[in-house]
């Protein structure tokens, strides 16, 4: 199974006037590891919750901002 | 021929008057990767794209009004009955000079739309590469606004419309997986 963000540790020079972010990160959502939808994936319990979600299928859904890391 | 249901497609809630917010929401009203481009380069690419994708550009494109909708009711509400000076404090002062408390298809920085944000090349791999890049930066542009604002009611809908956004570039990559016609074909190596 994929990750749906990844993680980088930019240069910090001892001269940055902003107070560095040691670890950066961005999305990598499904669409990029699914070349095409498979028949018959397992949906959302509920229409409620898929209306939520914005998906009918949870392997479709990206949560944002990343939850590993609140907030930011 | 369209159908309108009169509601929007997911429901749009705004905690408080913030028309900061607004002024960056516009982004998706009127910018190169906002919901109008996205809307008028899918229903025209519709005419040339080889028939078994013209159904998908149709349902997109139309999708694609319906998010506009919900941004001009997010726009609409963080605006509504805000004073003059409230407007002039949150940078919209020009705005309001030229449209008053009326929506326009401008950009966050007041730059009104342009035809020149869509491309349709005629080529079917290029027009959808174009789309799928066009799903890419409009994700990403809802990820900023979601950065930028603290109001969790409007974020709701925005994480709603971020992940409409990751379907649709789904869509668009099977869309070119079909126009190869590799799928069904047993795979040697």
């Amino acid at each position: 199974m994929f990750t749906q963000f990844k993680y980088w540790k930019p240069y910090v020079s001892p001269f940055d006037p902003c107070k560095p972010i040691r670890v950066k990160s961005y999305s990598t959502p499904p669409q990029l590891y699914i070349p095409f939808q498979p028949p018959g994936l397992p949906q959302y319990p509920t229409a409620r919750q898929a209306l939520h979600c914005g998906t009918l299928w949870p392997d479709l859904f990206s949560p944002y901002p990343n939850p590993e890391k609140k907030g930011k | 021929m369209w159908y309108y249901e009169k509601k929007l497609q997911y429901p749009v809630k705004v905690r408080e008057c913030n028309p900061r917010l607004a002024k960056f929401l516009i982004e998706q009203y009127g910018g190169a990767d906002g919901e109008l481009a996205a809307a008028l380069r899918y229903l025209n690419q519709r005419y040339t794209i080889p028939d078994k994708v013209i159904g998908l550009l149709n349902d997109i494109g139309t999708e694609e009004f319906a998010h506009l909708e919900m941004i001009a009711t997010m726009v609409y509400k963080l605006t509504k009955d805000a004073t003059p000076e409230q407007i002039k404090a949150a940078g919209l002062g020009d705005h309001y000079v030229n449209h008053d408390s009326a929506l326009f298809y401008s950009n966050a920085s007041g730059v009104p739309f342009t035809a020149t944000y869509i491309q349709a090349k005629g080529d079917p791999i290029a027009d959808l590469y174009e789309d799928i890049a066009a799903e890419e930066k409009a994700r990403a542009t809802y990820q900023w606004i979601i950065d930028l604002s603290d109001d969790p009611d409007l974020n709701d809908g925005l994480k709603y419309l971020r992940e409409r956004e990751i379907v649709h570039s789904l869509r668009f990559r099977e869309a070119v997986e079909i126009l190869k016609e590799e799928r069904d074909k047993k795979q040697f190596y």
